[in-house]
């Protein structure tokens, strides 16, 4: 289980106040927010790349508030692919394992069933600058998930793409969620695309996490004008 | 004018016009230039090839090549050990006094070279100098031999490695060190496997540039010369010795192989160039 107790961040101007947040084991959790709420921020956090002012997150039972971002175990898909240029899909896809100290076979063997499960086979000898900007959302993916990370932060993983890249990746991204279970934060702007991959939402307004709950729940019983405005200009969307 | 890179930029109308006959016409200019000074020293009348060839196998010559470059790659291995690590504290870390320390990394670009040579002389007078000088030669060293030419060419040319790793650092995306934390790697591991792999062609390049500069090295040298009570012939020093001593054709020999030498890092260079950024 993931828990943020009242999680505080400052970056410049802007703060992420007291987040308190429980997330289960193998949860696919989506954190929706309109742009600028701080949703990036928080995964920043999440995986150590930025230091939090105050609160603590723990992961399962480990305190992980103060660790440095290699002693997570903390996959985190940013919102450009980043895969590494100078590698193959291949070697980016083996990248974590080899770093593992895992041979080069032994890192085969981890990485295909995540090949099989994402489609990625037709694609390992290409270079990233090769793919389209849906199979490298895939690849990079796959490179996280090939970190067995206990937790999988995902940052707008479809929001470069067109509708039906979209739809197609969202369908991909519970697949390997079924297929490898970690539990999984993905954050997006959309409703329409929360309501294709969540188990629960959490709302993000300025910096403050409004309302958590099943998308269905948060529908009827929006907690407030933020999340009701949030939800009427996503409902166009959703028509 | 009719590469693929200009189809796709130039807009339609004449293909020539004022500002491309001007600036074409400046480049052919200077390239004519530059081609026609290097030309005309290696076309002297009654020095054939055979002739440079010979020459250049004297043993005056040898010993000169070989102290100038054994100089020139010790300078180099010194000077990529500060250069690749300063680069990248430059291109990474925001500290006070950054920009001060960026200025004085480039004083040597801007101070005369001849300075550098007698700044070190001075420093040899000092106490201190003379206690290191001392040290030096328990060990079999003096700032007054290769050790010295080493020094010179060293704060000479490590500003042009130090720009240049800078540069290739900066190009690299801090994003990337940043996913590789993720995946598992400590900050010294995503150096090593992501940024210092995505930087090597400028760092490389940087190192040819510093090193063909450190073999060119000559106004310290002949400061030091002048001072030094062992010889430190160099190339460039050679140069200007032959032709002091109204030997031309050892001073065209020597220039000759200087600029095969010149001509191959050059070369080194510019292929390096077209792969510095991944796509």
């Amino acid at each position: 289980m993931l828990a943020l107790d009242s999680l505080s961040l400052r970056v410049g101007d802007f703060w992420l106040r007291e987040v308190t947040l429980r997330v289960a084991n193998g949860e696919y959790f989506v954190l929706l927010g309109p742009t600028g709420s701080g949703k990036s921020l928080l995964l920043e956090c999440l995986c150590g790349l930025r230091r939090s002012e105050s609160g603590r997150i723990r992961l399962g039972d480990r305190d992980v508030t103060h660790l440095a971002p290699h002693q997570r175990k903390v996959g985190y898909l940013p919102q450009q692919s980043l895969l590494f240029p100078h590698l193959s899909v291949r070697a980016n896809l083996m990248f974590a394992p080899r770093l593992r100290g895992l041979s080069r076979r032994q890192a085969r063997d981890l990485a295909d069933p995540i090949i099989r499960s994402l489609g990625l086979g037709n694609l390992l000898d290409r270079r990233p600058g090769e793919l389209s900007a849906g199979q490298a959302r895939l690849v990079a993916l796959g490179r996280a998930l090939a970190a067995h990370p206990d937790l999988l932060l995902l940052d707008e993983p479809v929001g470069a793409l067109d509708e039906p890249g979209r739809r197609e990746v969202c369908q991909q991204l519970r697949r390997a969620h079924k297929d490898f279970g970690a539990t999984t934060i993905h954050v997006c702007s959309s409703l329409a695309e929360a309501a294709l991959v969540a188990d629960r939402v959490g709302i993000l307004a300025a910096g403050r996490l409004v309302q958590i709950g099943r998308l269905e729940d948060i529908r009827l019983q929006p907690a407030g004008a933020e999340v009701s405005r949030l939800l009427q200009i996503d409902k166009r969307e959703l028509l | 004018m009719s590469d693929r890179h200009d189809n796709r930029t130039s807009p339609a109308g004449p293909r020539f016009h004022f500002l491309s006959v001007v600036s074409l016409g400046m480049l052919a200019l200077l390239v004519g230039l530059i081609v026609a000074l290097f030309a005309s020293s290696l076309s002297y009348e009654s020095l054939s090839l055979r002739h440079v060839v010979y020459l250049a196998g004297s043993p005056e010559i040898l010993a000169a090549m070989q102290l100038s470059l054994t100089s020139s790659l010790l300078t180099l291995a010194a000077v990529m050990i500060f250069a690749v690590p300063a680069g990248y504290a430059l291109a990474r870390y925001r500290f006070p006094g950054r920009a001060l320390a960026d200025a004085i990394v480039d004083m040597p670009l801007v101070v005369p070279p001849v300075i550098i040579g007698l700044s070190l002389v001075m420093f040899l007078s000092t106490g201190t100098g003379q206690t290191i000088e001392s040290g030096l030669k328990a060990g079999g060293w003096s700032l007054q031999s290769t050790f010295g030419i080493v020094l010179c060419q060293f704060f000479l040319c490590v500003p042009y490695a130090v720009r240049s790793a800078k540069t290739a650092f900066l190009e690299v995306d801090r994003s990337l060190e940043q996913t590789a934390l993720t995946l598992g790697c400590t900050r010294w591991q995503a150096f090593r496997k992501v940024t210092l792999p995505l930087a090597r062609n400028g760092l490389v390049a940087g190192g040819v540039v510093a090193w063909a500069r450190a073999l060119g090295v000559f106004g310290p040298m002949l400061v030091l010369l002048a001072s030094a009570q062992v010889k430190v012939e160099t190339m460039s020093t050679h140069i200007y010795l032959e032709l002091s001593s109204g030997n031309l054709e050892f001073a065209i020999a020597a220039t000759a192989i200087m600029m095969v030498l010149a001509g191959a890092a050059l070369l080194a260079v510019h292929a390096l160039a077209p792969g510095r950024k991944w796509s």
